[in-house]
């Protein structure tokens, strides 16, 4: 990889610790990408936040970093472990560890935005500009759907790039490679959220690839839909984007048999204790479907709303409606390896969100009943 | 002795021991932070332990945060002194060799079959050179 004179004195120290580690970390990176330079980025969002993700080590990390260390672009973060604004049963240990990971980000001046869906929250920058999402279902979302350019990053490649304001020029960064090998032609009607989801976990499961054809007209992509593709995508592998611009593939059906095969495997109970939305956080869109759907319905079981703060600013109303059917909106957090959902307090629970099952059934080990939102509310509410 | 041309991933020089798999390695799952050892009863380097080793294996899977296991090694002193992967060099060793200043270069296509519990290995990645010679 080639770099400028001013990225060769960075990383030889000269401009401090804190830009030696971050272009280190990208030189490391962009050497095993073959990457050719290093490119300027728009703005980065930052994994690795909750405490349950990066453990002891991240919380070592970062606190080393030097305090003069500051970002160089718009930087965002994903939810950290709780509600910061709840009394949350949580560890005493859980909660200095994770109140040290967001000192040593707010140290480096990053927005304390805790969300996994920033393409919903802050304004977007034009087609074709290069971000650094390491949440992997913004990244698919934003070169998807939006057209902006991002690599499936991990925390620490965009804590380099937010500090270096930099990324490595390589795979879905360049035109040329944002083109499927595979493509998945669905062959029966994909019809809720959560079969859009099931899609997406099959289509990144299946291709091994940076991106993913999936044969299906623009206009059944609503939001909703959008979103529950790309987590999907996200979760079950290395897939950072999906098109339905497709050329020479291989292609691959996607029919009752293969539905079926995903759901089961992540579809492990017929009941559940809990009710959970959220993974991604839900936006205006959901919360808005989620409202119309219990209005004047009371819910049967406990259920947890996970949401940014900001949405919930945006539409007071219609949280208050959720809370008066008895939704807990939770903020700052997600479920994804969530310590506020345990195995101690819950056998399962229900959910409309792939990535939610996912992540239950493999760090919570918890089973999931997993079915649509319009099926949920008719079954757990009156 | 014997120099093969290896392509830097992260800077430095180190020699040790070899320790070979062909398995690649979750560190989130299958490491002991505390003594380096790998605990995973599936994998062929059951009960070793990476410390002190020259690490010669295909790619790290799983989590990219598995990235900060190679930085809880070197914090506990049980990090292998360097790494070579004979697979395509993945984002989670590169940032976590980097991060804990842990020599790495990619190894893709070398054949390391010939290598012994004796073998000394130097990873000199400035140089993209590996050199193998026994003690």
């Amino acid at each position: 990889m080639e770099l400028t004179r001013k990225e060769e004195k960075a990383l030889q120290g000269e401009y401090g610790d804190g830009l030696k580690l971050a272009y280190k970390i990208l030189v490391a990176i962009g050497n095993a990408n073959n990457a050719t330079k290093l490119i300027p980025i728009k703005w980065a969002h930052i994994s690795g936040v909750n405490f349950n993700t990066i453990g002891e080590a991240g919380v070592k990390f970062l606190s080393q970093l030097n305090k003069e260390t500051k970002v160089k672009v718009t930087t965002t973060l994903n939810p950290m472990g709780f509600d910061s604004k709840k009394d949350n049963k949580i560890s005493e240990d859980f909660k200095f560890n994770q109140l040290s990971i967001i000192n040593s980000y707010l140290s480096l001046g990053v927005k304390p935005s805790f969300t996994c869906i920033p393409y919903e929250i802050f304004d977007l920058p034009k087609k074709g500009e290069i971000v650094s999402f390491a949440e992997s279902n913004a990244a698919v979302f934003v070169n998807s759907i939006l057209g902006i350019k991002s690599n499936k990053e991990s925390s620490l490649s965009s804590l380099a790039s937010a500090i270096t304001g930099k990324t490595p020029y390589s795979d879905l960064l360049i035109n040329e490679l944002r083109r499927p090998s595979v493509s998945i032609k669905p062959e029966i009607d994909i019809k809720t959220e959560s079969d859009f989801g099931l899609l997406g976990y099959f289509a990144g499961k299946i291709a091994n690839d940076i991106c993913v054809g999936l044969e299906m007209n623009s206009e059944s992509l609503d939001i909703i839909n959008s979103k529950a593709i790309s987590a999907g995508i996200g979760t079950s592998g290395m897939c950072g984007m999906f098109t339905n611009k497709i050329n020479d593939c291989e292609k691959i059906s996607f029919g009752k048999p293969e539905i079926t095969d995903v759901k089961d495997d992540l579809n492990t109970a017929e009941k559940g204790d809990l009710i959970v939305f959220g993974s991604p956080q839900l936006g205006l869109h959901e919360l808005n479907m989620l409202g119309h759907l219990t209005d004047g319905k009371k819910f049967k079981k406990p259920c947890m709303v996970f949401c940014p703060r900001s949405v919930t600013e945006c539409n007071k109303e219609m949280i208050n409606k959720l809370r008066k059917a008895g939704a807990d909106i939770t903020c700052d957090s997600c479920t994804c390896l969530t310590p506020l959902i345990t195995k101690n307090d819950y056998d399962s629970i229900i959910t409309n969100s792939i990535k939610c099952a996912y992540y239950m059934k493999h760090s919570n080990k918890i089973d999931v009943s997993l079915k649509d939102m319009k099926s949920i509310i008719k079954e757990y509410c009156e | 002795m014997m120099n093969i041309f290896c392509k830097k991933i992260v800077g430095g020089k180190a020699e040790g021991l070899a320790l070979l798999s062909n398995k690649p390695l979750n560190m989130l799952s299958m490491l002991d932070t505390k003594s380096g050892e790998i605990k995973d009863k599936e994998h062929d380097l059951f009960n070793r332990t990476l410390a002190n080793r020259i690490l010669i294996f295909p790619n790290c899977i799983g989590s990219s945060v598995g990235a900060y296991v190679f930085y809880s090694l070197k914090i506990n002193g049980v990090n292998p002194k360097a790494i070579i992967c004979t697979n395509k060099c993945d984002i989670i060793t590169a940032s976590g060799c980097a991060i804990s200043d842990i020599p790495l270069v990619d190894g893709t296509g070398v054949s390391f079959k010939s290598l012994n519990k004796n073998t000394k290995v130097t990873v000199d990645a400035d140089n993209q050179m590996v050199i193998l010679g026994t003690l």
